[in-house]
């Protein structure tokens, strides 16, 4: 099952290869992994996506712990939490097209980042399937090409008073 | 004080009390090469191979408990390394590598001798650093051997190219590492050394599994007074064995592949199994829906990784196994049960332990004209009064020696158990003599095996050390050839050594003293020889060719499966 791991660690170099060698070492495929310098000087937030056996995405989780640049691990699957990830699609806007796509565009609250006169670039935000769902809209009338940030996530705070 | 990098470097040994380092010179080192002439505080053993400088400071390690040092030269000198860093990792033995490296300007260029080391032993170290500046030196060496030394311990490596030791610093005032990410859990946690003393108290068959974690953890008084308090039986790992003593009655010997009848059957019908500092390795739980079925099973261990890795765990301890025990030894002082009353009811398993010692005793068959490696283990035992620190290569003698030589004090069975490294053995008797310069050090070797590193007969003579070598000579890679024999209807597929040194002729070759024995009556004498010279000798025993270990479980199979003869 996929699992989504979010890992606080400390920016050095090579910290990077010994979170990910810890993957490919058992063969595990990363699907999506984003990390950027987060509140503190020299702390980075990771956000990962993996898919594999339930046991031994524990055993990466625990093992990632034990990393000596490793400040926090949580395994966010389980928990209740908002994931986000933003793309952007360069999609062929012709003459007889270019109205459809600025609706789809409006429909999801993407952006218009760059126009030109025969592609409209947009920004959008959201969850896996919401992506999944514009990308589907999208394809019969062309994307050309599309980069995404990989998905990031944070659990959702307590409820209770 | 202003110095240079070279010197500091030293300063910072000395800082950490090192006395011996193991290495081996080259272009990227040689800065510090000539810094370790201009003194005498540190004394340096000139290896012949970088493999064997880093098994030299790993079992110097695990002798004297203190972190090895080895230093090695970039490129081939780091790489040659490479295999002594993985055997200390898969050990858990605290080392501290240091490895030369190309000018930083040049790194990253394919310069001379260079290789990316830090990258090579990511996956084999405990953390490891490329020191980039000259200010960093100083904290990272007293970080690394922090690392090296505490929690689980491992190999550190610190690579360190040649223009940022040849730079000026001011030698920075030493102030306690303090680490963020890393602190390692030493106390146990009270709630769960009560329920695992009362799951203990409520079981009628349990059984202490213990394993190298004892040993490094320095644990085994704590430990053996737990055993004898309740009278549990205790069965070890390879590397815990000498963790309790191998000739008390409550010891069961090593279980696993090749572990006695008693301690597999044991283990097997256990009703409450209490793993310390033991890692359910697959060497020793064979099958592991069938390891210890119905047992509630403890795990302490300072790795919380190690835990419900392999085996699931009842109830976990994350804690330093010497802590752990103390504090289960001080609940059982405290609580309200009558501790012979406990002891008494263990009777009836006690009983059966017996049967099944009786019934499938440790042994072999003995013949009068050709010499058994078992008989020559049991000789070393008893012509050492099984005071010796025994090495070991790898194959079929390291188990003859595990099985045989029945270890009463931790830290004198000195054996790759993890990465399971031929050529080890030697290289290892190296170190631990320099650990221990009054005992008496025995390489228990194969004829593989001693091949592989066999150019430290050099080293161990310009060191003037009196290690003895007692090769288990078979002319084959008597390990494979067993597996060959059982499970490969005799295909002896490149085991057999057709062409072998005159292994006697090799040893005086190198000034050093060789011995032959080819009857078992010829092994008394040449052991006790060999004792009585100061020096280091080789005793070449030429031992039944075929003979095979047992008992063994086959891989893969349930422990309780087990060939007998
Ligand atoms: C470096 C290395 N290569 C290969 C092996 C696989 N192996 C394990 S035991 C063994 C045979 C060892 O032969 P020898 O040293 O003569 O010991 P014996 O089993 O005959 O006592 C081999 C090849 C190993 N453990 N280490
Ligand atoms: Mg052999």
């Amino acid at each position: 099952m996929k699992h989504t791991i979010s890992v606080l660690l400390q920016n050095k170099p090579g910290v990077l290869s010994r979170v990910t060698g810890l993957f490919s070492g058992r063969g595990f495929n990363i699907e999506s992994l984003s990390v950027a310098e987060v509140l503190e000087p020299g702390v980075s937030c990771l956000t990962l996506v993996t898919s594999g056996d339930d046991g031994i995405v524990e055993q990466i989780t625990k093992q990632l712990h034990k990393l000596i640049d490793v400040i926090k691990v949580t395994d966010i699957t389980e928990t209740d939490n908002v994931e986000r990830e933003m793309v952007l699609i360069r999609v062929k806007a012709e003459a007889t097209t270019r109205a459809e796509v600025l609706r789809i565009a409006d429909i999801f609250r993407a952006r218009v980042v760059d126009v030109s006169p025969r592609s409209y670039a947009l920004e959008i935000t959201g969850t896996r399937a919401k992506i999944k769902a514009v990308c589907e809209l999208l394809k019969p009338i062309g994307i050309q090409e599309m980069v995404r940030t990989g998905i990031i996530a944070m659990t959702r705070a307590s409820k209770k008073l | 004080m202003k110095m240079t990098g070279t010197q500091a470097f030293m300063q910072c040994l000395e800082e950490e009390n090192v006395q011996t380092i193991f290495g081996f010179p080259g272009g990227a080192v040689i800065d510090l090469y000539d810094t370790i002439f201009q003194q005498d505080k540190i004394h340096h053993v000139l290896v012949r191979h970088e493999q064997a400088a880093v098994h030299a400071a790993d079992a110097y390690a695990r002798v004297s408990g203190q972190v090895g040092v080895a230093l090695v030269t970039s490129g081939p000198g780091a790489t040659n390394a490479v295999t002594g860093i993985a055997t200390a990792y898969l050990d858990s033995i605290p080392i501290v590598v240091f490895s030369g490296q190309v000018p930083t300007a040049l790194i990253g260029n394919d310069a001379f001798q260079e290789v990316d080391i830090v990258g090579i032993t990511r996956p084999c170290t405990k953390h490891n650093y490329l020191v980039k500046d000259i200010k960093d030196l100083v904290p990272t060496i007293r970080e690394a051997f922090h690392v090296a030394r505490t929690g689980r311990p491992g190999p550190v490596l610190i690579d360190l190219p040649k223009d940022v030791m040849a730079a000026i610093i001011d030698f920075p005032a030493k102030t306690p590492v303090k680490m963020r990410t890393y602190r390692p859990t030493y106390a146990p946690h009270p709630g769960q050394i009560e329920k695992a003393c009362k799951a203990i108290l409520a079981g009628k068959r349990p059984v202490l599994y213990i394993g190298g974690g004892v040993i490094l953890g320095n644990a085994h008084e704590q430990l053996t007074e737990f055993a004898y308090k309740l009278g549990i039986p205790v069965t070890m790992t390879l590397m815990g064995l000498g963790g309790f003593p191998g000739t008390d009655s409550l010891s069961l010997g090593m279980l696993g592949m090749h572990g006695t009848y008693f301690a597999n059957m044991a283990v097997a019908k256990s009703d409450v199994l209490i793993a310390v500092g033991a890692r359910f390795d697959d060497r020793v739980t064979g099958r592991v829906d069938a390891f210890a079925p119905d047992a509630t099973i403890i795990h302490i261990d300072i790795d919380p990784t190690s835990i419900s890795k392999n085996v699931e765990v009842d109830i976990p301890i994350v804690a330093g196994c010497k802590e752990a025990m103390e504090q289960m030894n001080k609940w059982l002082d405290a609580s309200s049960f009558d501790l012979e009353t406990e002891k008494a009811k263990l009777g009836p398993w006690h009983d059966q332990i017996k049967e099944w010692k009786t019934k499938y005793p440790l042994g072999y068959v003995e013949e009068t004209d050709v010499i058994k490696p078992q008989f020559v283990i049991q000789k070393l035992h008893e012509l050492t009064q099984g005071e010796a620190i025994i090495t070991t290569e790898v194959g079929q003698h390291q188990m003859w020696a595990a099985q045989f030589y029945h270890f009463n004090h931790p830290r004198t069975l000195i054996t790759s158990g993890g990465l399971g490294t031929m050529g080890y053995g030697l290289p290892a008797a190296i170190g631990a003599q320099m650990a221990a310069p009054g005992r008496t050090v025995i390489d228990v070797a194969g004829d593989g095996s001693l091949q592989m590193n066999i150019q430290e007969l050099a080293t161990a003579m310009q060191e003037r050390l009196p290690v003895k070598i007692a090769l288990l000579n078979n002319n084959y890679l008597g390990m494979v050839r067993q597996w060959q024999e059982l499970f490969y209807d005799k295909r002896y597929s490149a085991t057999p050594m057709e062409i072998q040194p005159d292994f006697v002729k090799v040893a005086e070759a190198y000034g050093a003293v060789g011995l032959r024995a080819t009857k078992p009556s010829e092994v008394e004498p040449v052991i006790k020889e060999a004792l009585a010279t100061n020096t280091l000798v080789l005793m070449d025993f030429v031992i039944s060719r075929e003979e095979g270990v047992f008992p063994m479980v086959p891989a893969g199979k349930a422990t309780t499966d087990m060939l007998l003869v």
